[in-house]
């Protein structure tokens, strides 16, 4: 091996740790920059109208994203009746009955792959299954993207919950002469119930701030949804058209909606790592 | 007894938890299928030419997805490129270099990166990022490099570097985290040795901690990849949307996603709609062997490094 300096390594260490030191930093400033750019941009434009009021024309004063907030609740909320049940059952079956075999390692396989796949796909896929059929762009084939985005992100992390609980629990319940499916609901699942909700909390959290998969199957309106049966207004799609907008008021709106995303989706993920953080530091 | 006959339910139960777990092979094949016979339109005019044509015209309707592709593929490679040595210095700093706490915190911070929506990065590249590269960046980029095709062109903002290191940001804590996991499993027994033979930190990174983790690391990019080939959102606010191919990256340009995401809904005529599908299905295939590739790497690795 050639001989190097002391010094001359001294140096090559002391320039590693300044550029490493360095990369955190810029890593943590891109961060900053964000997030102080969209609470700046973003509390300017909230006020009691933002939050009440349905979109108003370009030019008009006034008006607020309301009917957009209470679109995303209903397309989200459909998509957890959906997805999260078929996840949950999903999960237990990667658990409890496919551990070692064949099909199990497929469905785990699969899985990962459409955790992988880009969500724009997921809307085209919807909108060729349900928009063509239906003939018109609807609430229902938004919430369903939304829940095939949510499902396999539920299932990977019911499985992994569920394998987390000792099998010592499983077993003397099953030696009692408990049925199957009375171990799971009632043994395991409550067992698990933290690391269950903090999956699920995640998994709504990450489909809320999705706006691609609802570009051609929720699309947009500028009304108060009556039915999930037709073009329903969405945050997303909202500051995806108001950003493209010429218009600065509507910008602006983008910007406070852009704040309310950002807000819920980093609350929650905050809330449920800290939550997490905090049981497994006690 | 109660408890025999609550028994009874146990193989529909079974049966119920394997359907759940169908579902999703279900879904997978039938995305495959639906993207695959909703192009078969485009499939059988273009054939193999619709992958290098470079036309996009409605009214002629002649589409090929050449300029999508080379945009993607080009947006991506910017994005690798910077993201991974970022990654790669952030996880040694967060393993070799940082008191437990700091690390914590920092590594906390760059987790939040990836929980920020797509939409937000758009918003934030197209009102402030984009300005600034076009104020600061790219006019510093032509005077050092203005000799080179790549930086060419007026400063816009939008447009393939802009979306490029955008897409970096994005994919950051995704390579970052597993090549964390990865670097914390090499046996601390290993290192010591080296420290104690008196090398510095940087020359265990280098000799002992990368090698050692190497293979982790390559799963981690190809992991990394297929997210941003496939971002949509953030990449379509600032890449500025022109089929055409250009060498300069201060270019307006577009990805397959961002294609998909502005036209989907004005596509009328059929043969339209049906190549935006084909659009989709060479996404889907690219993004799948990336997974695919990823998963039996990341797999055969942990096996060999003693992790199941």
């Amino acid at each position: 091996m050639r001989e190097r300096s002391l010094a001359a390594r001294r140096f090559s260490d002391l320039l590693f740790r300044i550029l490493a030191s360095l990369a955190a930093l810029i890593g943590i400033a891109f961060l900053v920059w964000i997030l102080s750019v969209v609470l700046s941009r973003g509390i300017q434009a909230i006020n009691w109208d933002f939050f009440t009021q349905r979109p108003a024309p370009p030019g008009m004063e006034g008006g607020g994203v309301g009917s957009a907030i209470y679109g995303t609740l209903l397309m989200t909320g459909l998509a957890v009746l959906i997805g999260v049940p078929t996840g949950l059952l999903g999960g237990v079956f990667l658990a409890e009955f496919g551990q070692n075999t064949r099909l199990g390692e497929g469905v785990r396989f699969t899985c990962n792959l459409l955790m992988g796949t880009p969500t724009i796909i997921v809307g085209v896929f919807v909108y060729i299954i349900m928009v063509v059929p239906m003939k018109n762009f609807s609430g229902y084939a938004g919430a369903v993207a939304l829940a095939i985005i949510m499902l396999p992100v539920v299932t990977r992390t019911t499985e992994d919950m569920l394998s987390l609980v000792p099998s010592a629990l499983r077993e003397s319940a099953l030696a009692l002469g408990a049925p199957r499916w009375k171990v799971t609901l009632g043994v395991l699942f409550p067992a698990a119930k933290n690391g269950l909700i903090t999956g699920i909390l995640l998994a709504v959290a990450r489909v809320t701030g999705e706006s691609a998969p609802l570009l051609f199957t929720a699309l947009n309106s500028p009304y108060w949804p009556t039915t999930l049966n037709e073009p329903i207004s969405n945050l997303t799609v909202t500051i995806f058209n108001y950003a493209m907008s010429p218009y600065p008021d509507w910008q602006a709106m983008a910007w406070g909606a852009s704040f309310l995303i950002t807000a819920g989706v980093l609350g929650a993920t905050v809330f449920t790592r800290g939550l997490l953080w905090f049981r497994s530091n006690r | 007894m109660q408890l025999q006959r609550q028994r009874n339910f146990d193989p529909a139960f079974r049966w119920l938890a394997t359907g759940c777990g169908l579902i999703i092979v279900a879904l997978a094949a039938g995305i495959f299928w639906e993207l695959y016979s909703g192009s078969e339109l485009s499939r059988h005019k273009f054939g193999f030419g619709f992958l290098v044509s470079q036309s996009w015209n409605p009214v002629t309707e002649q589409f090929g997805a050449a300029s999508s592709i080379f945009g993607s593929l080009v947006s991506t490679a910017i994005a690798m490129a910077i993201a991974v040595p970022l990654s790669l210095i952030i996880a040694l700093f967060l393993v070799e270099l940082a008191p437990p706490r700091v690390s914590r915190v920092v590594g906390g911070a760059i987790e939040l990166l990836a929980s920020i929506p797509s939409i937000i990065y758009g918003m934030w590249g197209l009102f402030v990022f984009a300005p600034f590269m076009a104020d600061h960046v790219q006019p510093l980029l032509a005077k050092v490099g203005g000799g080179l095709p790549f930086f060419k062109g007026p400063p816009m903002g939008i447009g393939m570097l802009t979306a490029g290191i955008i897409l970096a940001l994005m994919v950051l804590p995704f390579i970052t985290s597993v090549t964390r996991d990865i670097f914390t499993m090499v046996p601390a027994v290993v290192k010591e040795s080296a420290y104690g033979m008196g090398s510095t930190t940087w020359e265990v990174s280098r000799k002992v901690t990368i090698p050692y983790g190497i293979q982790g690391i390559v799963g981690a990019c190809f992991l990394g990849l297929g997210r941003a080939i496939g971002e949509t959102m953030a990449v379509t606010f600032v890449i500025g949307n022109r089929h055409e191919i250009s060498a300069s990256l201060f270019a307006a340009a577009n990805s397959i996603a961002s294609t998909l995401a502005n036209e989907f809904t004005e596509a009328s005529e059929d043969i339209y709609l049906s190549s935006l599908v084909e659009l989709g299905l060479v996404l889907f295939a690219v993004t799948f062997l990336l997974q695919l590739a990823a998963q039996l790497w990341l797999k055969r690795t942990k096996r060999k490094m003693g992790v199941a």
